[in-house]
C-alpha cells in the first residue's frame, strides 16, 4: 500500500522527464503521457478503495520519521479527490490531443501538463504544510506555462495578471509558514493538530485568517477573485478546463484540510456564509453580465467556489459532506463544459455569443452535451449538480441559516439564467454575426466536425455527471464517511504520524 | 558583437575554475553544504559568463547539448533515483551509503543520494541554458535588431 502512495506524485514527473528526452517524437510523447495518467488513475482507484476500508494510510519518503521526513498521507477525501482528479487529467489530455492546437505545436506541453498533474497529486496527498507549499507550486509553475502556450499578445498580458497574484500568493502562503513555524515550532500536520490548541487564541486567529486569504487567492473567493475570470478565458480551451476543474479546487482543499484540522471552530461560522454569499453574488452576477461563453463560465467558477465556502462555515457532517460532493460534482461539471466550449469554438469559429448562433441544427451532438452539463452546474435533477446542492441545502437548513439558503437559492437560480444565455446565444439564436435576419448571407460556414477524440473524452466526462446523479446514493455515503474522518482526525493525524 | 578583451581573458580564466567548483559542490554536498542545486547553480552562473563576454554562439560552443534534453536527463535522473527504491520494497527516496576500497588509493565513501543530486544538477543548468537560449535567440520576428544595434555603433 505504501508504494502506491508515492506512484500518483513520482510517476508523473519521471513521465515529464522522459517526455522531453523523446520530445521528436509525438507519438512516444502521447505514449508516455496516456500511459502515466492511466496508471495514475488505476493507482487512485486502489488508494481509494484500500483507505475506504482500511481507513487513513501514509509513508515516510526516504526511510526518515515523520516530523523530517516528506510524508504522503490519504484519507477518504484525499483520496477520492485524486481519483476525480487523476480522470480529468486523463480525459483532458486526450482531448489536447485531438484537438488541433495547444499540444500539438509545443514540444514541452506533455511534459508540463505531467508535471502539473504531479503537482495536484502531490497537493492532496502531502501530510505537511510546506510540502503543500512545494505541490502547489509546482502546480502553479506549470500551470503558468500552459496559461501562455501560444504567446498571443492578451494571453502574456492577462497571464502575468495571473502570475503576479500567484506569486503574491505563494509569498504570503510562505510568510503564514514561517509565523506558523515560529509559534508552533514545526510544519507537519500532526504536530500543528496537537500544538496548535496550545497557542494564544489571538495567534490562532491570526494564523486561520492568513491560511484563509493565502488558499482563498487561489481558490478565487470573494474579494480575492478578480484574476480568475480575466486569465483563463485567454488560454487554449483544454488548459482552461484543467485549470477551470482543478486548480481552485486544490485551494478549496487546502482550505478544507487546514481549517478542520489546524483551526476548527476558530474562525466564527458567520465570516465564512459572509464569503461565500458574496463570492456566490459576486459571481453569478459576473456571469450574467458577460456577452462570451468562456468568461460567463469563468465567472461561474466563482460563483460555485461559494457553494463549499458555505459547508466549511456550517462544520458539520452533513455540511461537509456536501462540500465534498459538490467539489467532485464541480470538478467534473467545469471541465466538461469547459471541453464543450471548446467543441462550440471549433465548430463556430468563436466563443462569442453574438459570433455564434444556429448550432442546434448545426451541431445537435454539442448541443446534447452542452445542454446536459449546463443543466447539471445549475442543480437540475437528476444531475450531479442537484445531488450537491440537494445535499448542501439539506444542511444549511438543519443548521437554521435561512438567509444563506435563501442566497444560495437564488444563485441557483441565476446560475441556470446565465447557461439559459449562452444556450440561447450560441443554440438556439440564428447564426450570423448580427444575429438578425438575413440567414442566407451570413451563414456561417460550419467549422470543421470535432474529432472523435475531442468528442469522446468530453461525452464520457458529461455522462460522469449524470452517472454522480445516478450513483448520488453511494457517493453521498462515501462523502459522509469523508466528512466524518474530517470532524473526527485522529487516524488521520496517526497515519502521518507514522503511528 | 562587440567584445570586450578584458572580460574575454576574466571569463577564459574563470569558466573552467567556477564550473570545476559546481562540480565540487555537487559531489561534497551530501555531508557538507552543497548538493545538485548549488552546484547547478555554479555550474549554470559559469555559463552566463560565458554569455555575457561572447553570447549565445560561446554557450553553445561551450555545452554543445539542447537544454531540453538536459532537463529530461534531470528529471528523469532524479525521479528514477526516487523510484528504483520503491521497486526494491523500499521508501520513496530512500538512499544507501557505503564504502568502496581502492587499493593503494584507500577508501571512497558514495551514496546513493548524488544520482538524485546529479539529477538536480542536470535540470538546473538545463534551466539556465534554456533561458540564455530564450534571451540570446535571435527572434525571427524581430530579426537581428538587437546584435546590429550594438555592432553599428
Amino acid at each position: 500500500m505504501n508504494v502506491l502512495l508515492a506512484l500518483p506524485v513520482v510517476l508523473p514527473l519521471l513521465g515529464a522527464g522522459v517526455s522531453i528526452l523523446v520530445g521528436r517524437s509525438r507519438l512516444a510523447q502521447r505514449v508516455v503521457g496516456i500511459s502515466v495518467l492511466t496508471a495514475v488513475t488505476g493507482v487512485a482507484v486502489a488508494i481509494l478503495v484500500h483507505v475506504d476500508r482500511h481507513g487513513p494510510t501514509s509513508t515516510q519518503s526516504g526511510g526518515w520519521p515523520a516530523p523530517l521526513g516528506i510524508t504522503l498521507v490519504a484519507d477518504r477525501l484525499s483520496a477520492l479527490l485524486l481519483v476525480v482528479a487523476s480522470s480529468m487529467l486523463l480525459a483532458v489530455l486526450l482531448y489536447a490531443i485531438g484537438q488541433p492546437g495547444a499540444e500539438r505545436s509545443h514540444v514541452g506541453f506533455q511534459s508540463v501538463y505531467l508535471v502539473l498533474a504531479g503537482g495536484v497529486a502531490a497537493a492532496f496527498l502531502t501530510g505537511d504544510l510546506f510540502n503543500l507549499f512545494v505541490a502547489i507550486e509546482m502546480m502553479l509553475t506549470a500551470s503558468y506555462v500552459l496559461i501562455t502556450l501560444g504567446g498571443r499578445l492578451e494571453q502574456v498580458r492577462s497571464g502575468m495578471t495571473y502570475i503576479v497574484i500567484s506569486l503574491l500568493a505563494s509569498m504570503l502562503f510562505l510568510a503564514a509558514l514561517a509565523f506558523t513555524y515560529s509559534a508552533t515550532g514545526t510544519v507537519n500536520l500532526a504536530e500543528l493538530a496537537r500544538r496548535v490548541p496550545e497557542l494564544p487564541f489571538g495567534t490562532q486567529a491570526a494564523l486561520a485568517a492568513l491560511f484563509l486569504v493565502v488558499f482563498g487567492i487561489k481558490a478565487a473567493l470573494f474579494p480575492l477573485y478578480f484574476w480568475l475570470p480575466d486569465s483563463y478565458p485567454t488560454a487554449p480551451s483544454p488548459v482552461t478546463a484543467i485549470f477551470a476543474g482543478l486548480l481552485t479546487k486544490v485551494g478549496v482543499y487546502a482550505i478544507i484540510r487546514t481549517q478542520t484540522l489546524l483551526f476548527p471552530h476558530v474562525l466564527p461560522a458567520g465570516l465564512f456564509y459572509g464569503i461565500a454569499a458574496a463570492t456566490m453574488v459576486v459571481g453569478v452576477l459576473g456571469a450574467i453580465a458577460q456577452d462570451d461563453v468562456k468568461r460567463i463560465l469563468s465567472f461561474n467558477i466563482v460563483g460555485q467556489i461559494g457553494y463549499m465556502v458555505i459547508g466549511i462555515g456550517l462544520f458539520d457532517v452533513a455540511g461537509l459532506a456536501a462540500v465534498i460532493l459538490s467539489l467532485v460534482h464541480h470538478i467534473v461539471v467545469k471541465t466538461s463544459l469547459f471541453l464543450t466550449e471548446g467543441l462550440i469554438e471549433l465548430h463556430g469559429g468563436s466563443s462569442r455569443l453574438n459570433r455564434l448562433g444556429g448550432m442546434v441544427r448545426t451541431a445537435p451532438g454539442i448541443a446534447v452535451l452542452f445542454g446536459v452539463a449546463a443543466l447539471a452546474l445549475a442543480g437540475i435533477p437528476p444531475l450531479s449538480g442537484f445531488v450537491a446542492k440537494f445535499s448542501l441545502m439539506a444542511a444549511i437548513t438543519a443548521q437554521h441559516e435561512w438567509w444563506v439558503l435563501a442566497v444560495a437559492i437564488l444563485v441557483s437560480l441565476l446560475t441556470l439564467f446565465s447557461m439559459v444565455k449562452i444556450w440561447v446565444g450560441v443554440f438556439w439564436a440564428p447564426a450570423g454575426p448580427a444575429g438578425g435576419e438575413g440567414p442566407a448571407e451570413v451563414e456561417v460556414a460550419p467549422g470543421p466536425s470535432a474529432p472523435l477524440l475531442m468528442l469522446a473524452p468530453t461525452a464520457v466526462l458529461v455522462a460522469g455527471t449524470v452517472a454522480i446523479g445516478v450513483f448520488g446514493g453511494p457517493l453521498y455515503e462515501l462523502a459522509g464517511r469523508a466528512a466524518t474522518d474530517l470532524l473526527h482526525p485522529q487516524p488521520y493525524l496517526d497515519a502521518v504520524a507514522g503511528r | 558583437m562587440r567584445r570586450s578583451l578584458i572580460l574575454d581573458v576574466v571569463v577564459r580564466v574563470v569558466f573552467h575554475s567556477a564550473f570545476l567548483l559546481g562540480l565540487f559542490l555537487l559531489f561534497t554536498g551530501h555531508n557538507r553544504p552543497g548538493g545538485g542545486f548549488v552546484g547547478g547553480l555554479v555550474a549554470g552562473a559559469a555559463l552566463a559568463l560565458r554569455y555575457v563576454a561572447g553570447g549565445i554562439d560561446e554557450v553553445r560552443e561551450a555545452l554543445p547539448v539542447r537544454a531540453w534534453t538536459l532537463l529530461g536527463i534531470g528529471l528523469a535522473c532524479a525521479t528514477g533515483s526516487a523510484i528504483v527504491p520503491l521497486l526494491a520494497g523500499r521508501e520513496l527516496l530512500e538512499h544507501f551509503k557505503g564504502e568502496v576500497h581502492l587499493g593503494p588509493m584507500g577508501a571512497a565513501h558514495y551514496n546513493t543520494a548524488l544520482v538524485f543530486d546529479i539529477g538536480v544538477a542536470f535540470v538546473v543548468v538545463g534551466m539556465t541554458l534554456m533561458l540564455l537560449v530564450a534571451f540570446g535567440e535571435r527572434l525571427p520576428s524581430l530579426g537581428n535588431s538587437w546584435a546590429r544595434q550594438e555592432t553599428g555603433r
